[in-house]
């Protein structure tokens, strides 16, 4: 059967989910999802027109509340796992790039 | 012993619940270290909440589970205790606040021994994708105890916790407990809230208990059973009264035996303990009739692209800046890329990477919606079998447990481990497993019952009768000490 994927496809997918693969990962994946993939195909089989899509198991209405305040974590809880900070706020790598 | 039993023993006071819970501490330290059953031991929080639990016994006060030790799947949010996932990007993250689950055992009372092992973000059939310890069985330590709650089924085998919850997403409480000879429910979608429940696929996951019997689940389940407007998918109903339904007959109850479940591939012991207790069933006054769920076949297919989509998108909120791990980079999206390399283990970059493939532009219709309308058509299925019959009754894997090692390199081989529990996720209806036999090599073999929407008491009734019938051991003699 034809090949569904490539180790280009991999790497560019890697890309788009934000995670660096190494190479032996590349590889190893590139196989391991085509054969998945291929399995997958059996739900060709199944003609599945003017059938409406299941996202949730059960019946959702729309749930919602009046806006009203209550209560809620302290900022300092919210960001007691931050890996680094800077007073009040989550500190990242710029993301503007900034004249040298 | 049941939960109600040593609630009595308390409440007589024949021991504490400090005595109790040093009890188990102690088994924790003495077979813990050969099974690696729990991530964290939280020796300290527990003492303190058994002893908190010995001044309420003692003023006369009551709670469903008042000084009764248990631990939960490390998948849970517990507040100031740390809680991983089992996964080195979460390594060192301390919630904030309890999920919903663990607000309802410490408002009834639970003494908590510590967090417990479980694959990656729940990814997997045998806990060997943990990135911090192996679980083994302790049925035959060369065997898997089954996944990803592996650690919540080891534990309560063992005799590590009295009970413990598990999460099940695609089977994930059901396959263990069969694979460790305990019991395991899986609850209806909606059922019990996740909040705090971290997420790998929000349409499927949901909490459950496990233990040694029927009478604990059902304990359990009533505690932690319930709307909760923190959870927008969380069912409006209160829950019954389940204890009440333990020890009523099945006289005239309908059981359905889908034939799609019994063809090749399940194991000739495994087929003769489900026949064997099927007709027990019938020997008690059920009505037992052969149904059809056409679509069996294309659920496990089905379910990976669905999952693997929801996981692609979930999982996108660990990035490094939040909470977890961060590993620095020249600008953010390497800074990203470096923490997703370091933080997640093989099977969950694999999960991401297939999701983000199946979502993608020129994909997305030839796979995930193709799947979510083969979901209907499995739904349709069971919507039509539960016409003819009200419960229906299945293997919970096609096999006992596997050894260590034997499928974590081939992803589809591990994936088709959870072939007859998928479905029941995938209609988000209530399902069990309960011990029903050994193999010839004295490993548990487990018995699926799945249910109507909303419906586990029926469950629990089947499952209850079969255990006063059955009497199948528990737990290997050699922890019976």
């Amino acid at each position: 059967m034809k090949t569904k994927i490539n180790e280009e496809t991999v790497k560019y997918l890697a890309h788009l989910s934000r995670i660096e693969l190494t190479k032996e990962e590349i590889s190893e994946f590139t196989y391991q999802l085509d054969t998945i993939l291929k399995y997958m195909d059996q739900l060709n089989e199944l003609n599945t027109d003017g059938i409406e899509p299941t996202s949730h198991a059960i019946e959702l209405k729309l749930s919602l509340r009046e806006d009203q305040r209550g209560p809620s974590l302290a900022q300092e809880e919210t960001m007691m796992n931050a890996p680094q900070r800077m007073g009040p706020f989550f500190k990242v790598p710029p993301v503007i790039e900034t004249e040298a | 012993m049941t939960i109600k039993e040593i609630r009595e023993r308390l409440k007589k006071k024949e021991f504490t619940s400090s005595e109790l819970t040093r009890f188990f501490l102690e088994r924790i330290a003495k077979y813990d270290g050969e099974i690696g059953s729990y991530i964290e031991i939280t020796e300290g929080t527990a003492i303190a909440m058994a002893e908190e639990a010995d001044r309420r016994i003692k003023k006369g006060e009551d709670g469903k589970i008042l000084g009764i030790p248990l631990a939960v799947k490390d998948i849970i949010c517990t507040k100031g205790i740390e809680t991983t996932c089992a996964s080195k990007i979460l390594k060192g993250f301390i919630p904030p606040y309890d999920a919903t689950v663990i607000k309802r055992l410490k408002e009834e009372g639970c003494v908590l021994l510590g967090k417990l092992n479980m694959d990656e973000f729940a990814m997997g059939s045998s806990t060997e994708n943990s990135a911090f310890q192996i679980t083994r069985n302790p049925w035959k330590k060369d065997r898997t105890p089954g996944g990803s709650s592996g650690g919540s089924s080891a534990a309560v085998a063992t005799g590590l916790c009295v009970a413990s919850l598990g999460t099940d997403t695609g089977g994930s409480i059901r396959q263990p407990a069969s694979f460790c000879g305990i019991f395991g429910l899986k609850p209806t979608y909606g059922a019990v809230s996740r909040y705090g429940l971290i997420a790998f696929a929000s349409s499927l996951d949901q909490i459950g208990p496990m233990a040694r019997n029927v009478t604990d689940l059902a304990i359990l389940l009533e505690i932690i059973a319930g709307y909760d407007p923190y959870d927008s998918t969380s069912l409006p109903f209160s829950p019954p009264d389940y204890f009440s339904f333990l020890g009523q007959d099945i006289k005239g109850l309908r059981i359905g035996i889908p034939k799609e479940y019994f063809t090749e591939g399940i194991d000739r012991d495994v087929k003769e303990a489900t026949t064997n207790a099927i007709k027990l069933l019938y020997d008690l006054g059920a009505k037992v009739d052969e149904i059809s769920l056409p679509h069996t076949k294309y659920a496990l297919a089905t379910y990976y692209i669905i999952c693997t989509a929801e996981a692609s998108s979930n999982l996108a909120r660990y990035d490094g800046v939040k909470y977890g791990l961060r590993i620095e980079g020249k600008d953010i999206v390497e800074m990203y890329k470096k923490t997703r390399l370091k933080g997640f283990g093989k099977e969950v970059k694999r999960r991401i990477i297939l999701g983000t493939y199946v979502l993608s532009t020129g994909y997305y219709d030839a796979y995930y919606k193709k799947a979510s309308k083969v979901r209907t058509l499995i739904r349709r299925d069971f919507q039509d079998a539960f016409r003819v019959c009200d419960v229906i009754v299945t293997p919970t894997s096609p096999t006992t447990a596997f050894k260590l090692g034997e499928k974590i390199h081939d992803p589809l081989k591990m994936y088709l481990s959870d072939i007859f529990t998928i479905p029941a996720n995938l209609a988000g209806l209530p399902a069990m497993s309960l011990p029903c036999g050994f193999d010839s090599e004295n490993l548990p073999i487990g018995l699926q019952l799945i249910g109507r929407p909303l419906e586990e008491e029926t469950l629990l009734k089947v499952a209850y009768v079969l255990e006063k019938e059955m009497k199948v051991k528990t737990i290997p003699d050699e922890y019976l000490s």
